[in-house]
């Protein structure tokens, strides 16, 4: 099976009906992606596919050939950290930091195909991640700085 | 006097170490829990030393190196570790100043250091730490004699600066032990039986062992798991086992409605609580006082909760000629280690365990039980490194969790609506359940209870010590001149129970901020000072005030009521750390009785201010989390087993119900600083209780505030 990650094609010998996330964790050694619970009920997991928020763990990774995914080791090119990461960095949106890579990732989503989202558009594209530190606060802050700094000419 | 980190841990080199490539690594005890205690102890280690925050490296715990600072629990991290390595870091710079002084010919008192740079005003020759001493070990105690640098001169300690660790979490480096992969590394899963008391009584794993990349069946009496090439391979495995396996034996769990009738009749160990702590003692009669004006009582609840960590525990172990190495997100590697030996009837130098980070940890969770599955299964396949992660029902079904609890509360008002007596009697099962080895044949740890020979669960003692466990926070910080406090510990819990973030102070301080309210209402008073007038402690009515002014504290009389609301609550984490003020502004949908936070601020005094950032984090992680549990939170369960089993038969708090938090720290340069993760719990659930009452007229009483509950509060 081949599958195209983070720019790359990489060919996999695994089940096919194998969760994409068992195949970035083991086979790709991305554990960016995080197992939270393997029922897609807290985005722990979750990837860019074709540039749309995906979760990953119980979905089959055949499912995905031919289509274009990014896990949060993608976002940032040539060493410098996405516009997101950074603004995650400096508003501190983290205490363990476990559920980080999934938000980003669906905020990434977001802001690419809602560049200037409201309020209530930042908080219903996270509504399915968990955090249990209760960074939320900041973390809608990170997103919202990010999106102000992609506004700016 | 010297802390009793250092009284364990005297050596310098225990502590720090300066190395010849420019960097400082300083050593501690604790773990990173995500509550940023390396970034804390790095500043504290960077401001005494007068080095850039970047020049420092932080390792936690390992039993092969560093010190042994038993648990990290209790928000005593900072003055625990904190406290011992700025004593040791001045030591080390007091050293450091007499070798520069010599080398330059220079007196110490003439040196200015900046940086790990030393210079002499006029003298062009300088030198640095690093150049005399890089790689060098002290070979001194710490004495603690050292002079420390004067709090006014701070240029780290109190000021904004960034958190340790961050791009390495936005970018999915491995960090956590869920992450780590080691070359020939095997993924295993247990299958954990059915019911808590369950034994394995048939097992048919020919079609196990077919299946593609499974290495090996464990079993060990009812203990029972499979190892493969990959985790895919071992979950599709595991699923395949638990089909494969048969069980016996009933668990008999009380009806979920009857818990709190259960938990009233059954029989308690009783101890009255003076200042703080429990005593061996009779308890007291309670009677209350003549002439009074009025005598209130209410009684309140708070069921099971979990930790509810988002990445189910895991552990990483390997066996190499006889020798175990585990790596764990335990609280406490010193003694988590102990306890693998023990149940594993080997010496305890055959064991080294060392702390990698995981995910949010809030107390006793299932760390130190997926370390001994860890463990078993590296001793059943030696020579391979055997990673061993938890389902999420497993997570959630088995993790220990914050014990269910009963408040009743009495007071009694004076004609001027001062409070002249006050009872606070306290129910609840063991906050304090680790796996500490009591005796031969007793075991904390899950997997010990299903091998064969079982260990038994160590039977939970009483607590008695100052704000244990289910008396911490039962005796308030009021000026209340008569208090009557009883801590009544009931064994026998219907599953295991032990430390969830701040242990008893969250019912605890949920029943008595909520009946204070009640208090002030009944005495015609205004809730905010109702409670500065019960105070003399003056930083406590500073995050009061604090907390009510960032609000803009109104209280609503009876006649506005439309919906919306305001409460406040305080507490002072175990009477002995931080002071916490939480004031809330919520609404309530007609339609739906639903509750909706909508504003809060947070004021807190945490003595000297480590980092600010790192401090207002744990305030409002620690007000969501309990705003969580406030409003969602109830492990439900049937007759044989927990039902709570995913995110969906256990929800928690999501994004779009967070409200806007406004955190307010009041700095005390030169005060002890004080931790403060388990500062907020309480108050945030009491200052929900309020604003419902302001809001709508219902005293609610009993967690979890569902629409259901509130529904069935206005009915009556």
């Amino acid at each position: 099976m081949e599958l195209r990650v983070n720019g790359e094609l990489r060919r996999i010998d695994v089940d096919p009906s194998t969760p994409l996330l068992w195949v970035l964790r083991d086979q790709l050694q991305l554990t960016g992606a995080k197992y939270g619970c393997g029922l897609e009920q807290c985005g722990a997991c979750a990837v860019l596919c074709d540039g749309r928020a995906v979760l990953s763990c119980a979905t089959p990774a055949e499912s995905f050939v031919g289509k274009e995914i990014t896990t949060i080791e993608g976002l940032a090119s040539d060493g410098e950290l996405d516009a997101l990461q950074r603004a995650f960095v400096t508003e501190q949106a983290a205490q363990c930091g476990y559920c980080v890579p999934g938000i980003v990732i669906a905020a990434k989503a977001l802001l690419d195909a809602t560049p200037a989202p409201s309020e209530s558009q930042i908080r219903s594209a996270l509504a399915k991640h968990l955090c249990r530190c209760g960074t939320h606060a900041r973390m809608l802050r990170a997103v919202r700085r990010a999106a102000a700094e992609l506004a700016r000419p | 006097m010297t802390p009793p980190s250092l009284q364990r841990n005297p050596d310098l080199d225990t502590w720090l170490r300066i190395g010849a490539d420019g960097t400082v690594t300083v050593y501690t005890g604790k773990v990173e829990l995500g509550q940023g205690i390396k970034t804390a102890l790095a500043r504290i280690a960077a401001e005494e030393l007068d080095v850039s925050l970047a020049r420092v490296r932080v390792r936690t715990a390992d039993t092969a190196d560093g010190p042994n600072e038993l648990y990290t629990v209790g928000s005593n991290s900072l003055e625990e570790s904190g406290t011992a390595l700025r004593l040791a870091a001045a030591e080390a710079r007091q050293h450091l100043l007499e070798l520069a002084a010599a080398k330059l010919g220079v007196p110490a008192p003439a040196l200015e250091v900046e940086d790990g740079t030393v210079r002499a005003r006029g003298l062009e020759a300088e030198t640095s730490w690093f150049e005399l001493f890089g790689g060098r070990r002290f070979e001194r105690k710490v004495t603690g004699g050292a002079r420390l640098k004067d709090p006014a001169a701070y240029r780290i300690l109190g000021r904004p600066g960034p958190r340790l660790g961050m791009e390495a979490l936005v970018t999915g480096q491995a960090v956590f032990v869920q992450d780590l992969r080691f070359p020939g590394m095997l993924h295993a899963r247990v299958v954990r039986p059915p019911r808590t008391s369950a034994r394995l009584a048939s097992l048919d794993d020919t079609e196990v062992r077919r299946m593609p990349g499974v290495v090996a069946v464990v079993r060990d009496g009812s203990f029972l798991a499979v190892a493969a090439e990959s985790a895919a391979q071992a979950i599709a495995a595991a699923e395949m086992l638990r089909r494969a396996a048969g069980w016996q034996g009933a668990s008999e769990l009380p009806a979920q409605a009857e818990l709190f009738a259960r938990m009233r009749a059954a029989t308690a160990k009783s101890f009255p609580v003076v200042d703080g702590t429990a005593v061996d003692e009779p308890v007291p009669p309670h009677s209350t006082p003549a002439g009074v004006a009025r005598t209130l009582r209410a009684s309140y609840s708070r069921p099971f909760q979990m930790h509810g960590s988002i990445g189910p525990s895991a552990a990483v172990a390997h066996e190499v000629g006889g020798a175990l190495t585990v790596w764990t997100h335990t609280q406490g590697v010193a003694i988590l280690r102990l306890a693998i030996a023990q149940a594993l009837r080997i010496p305890n130098e055959r064991v080294r365990l060392v702390h990698v980070e995981g995910p949010g940890c809030y107390g006793h969770n299932g760390a130190d039980d997926v370390a001994f599955d860890a463990a078993l299964l590296a001793r059943a396949l030696p020579g391979r490194p055997v990673h061993v992660q938890w389902s999420r029902e497993d997570e959630h079904a088995w993790e220990p969790y914050g014990s269910a609890m009963l408040v009743d509360l009495e007071a009694s008002l004076d004609a001027k609506g001062q409070v002249v007596d006050w009872s606070h009697q306290t129910r609840s099962y063991t906050h304090m359940n680790r796996g500490i080895p009591y005796s031969e044949r007793t075991s904390g740890l899950v997997a010990a209870w299903h091998r064969d020979p079982p260990m038994a669960p160590p039977t939970p003692r009483p607590a008695l010590a100052p704000h244990a466990g289910i008396h911490r926070n039962a005796d308030p910080l009021y000026t209340f001149p008569r208090r009557h406090v009883v801590k009544h510990f009931l064994d026998d819990p219907p599953f295991r129970t032990s430390a969830l973030r701040a242990l008893g102070a969250f019912a605890n301080v949920f029943a008595l901020e909520s009946f204070m309210d009640e208090l002030a209402h009944a005495a015609g008073a205004d809730p905010l000072e109702f409670r500065l007038r019960h105070l003399d402690d003056s930083r406590a009515r500073d995050v009061l005030r604090a907390a009510a002014e960032r609000l803009g504290w109104k209280s609503v009389t009876r006649a506005d009521r439309t919906g919306r609301g305001r409460g406040l609550a305080f507490a002072r984490y175990k009477n002995q750390k931080t002071w916490c003020a939480v004031a809330l502004e919520l609404s309530v949908d007609d339609a739906t009785a639903a509750l909706r936070l909508e504003r809060a601020a947070i004021a807190a005094d945490a003595g000297q201010i480590v980092d600010p950032d790192g401090l207002a984090n744990q305030l409002e992680g620690g007000f969501v989390q309990a705003a969580s549990w406030t409003l969602k939170e109830e492990v439900r369960f049937d007759r044989e087993r927990v039902t709570s089993v995913d995110w969906e038969t256990y929800p928690i708090l999501r994004f779009d119900e967070i409200p806007e938090i406004a955190t307010v720290l009041v700095d005390r340069p030169g005060q002890p600083w004080l931790g403060a993760g388990e500062a907020s719990q309480g108050p945030t659930a009491a200052a929900i209780a309020n604003a419902v009452f302001d809001a709508t007229g219902l005293r609610l009483r009993d967690l979890p505030f569902t629409p259901e509950r509130v529904r069935a509060a206005a009915l009556g």
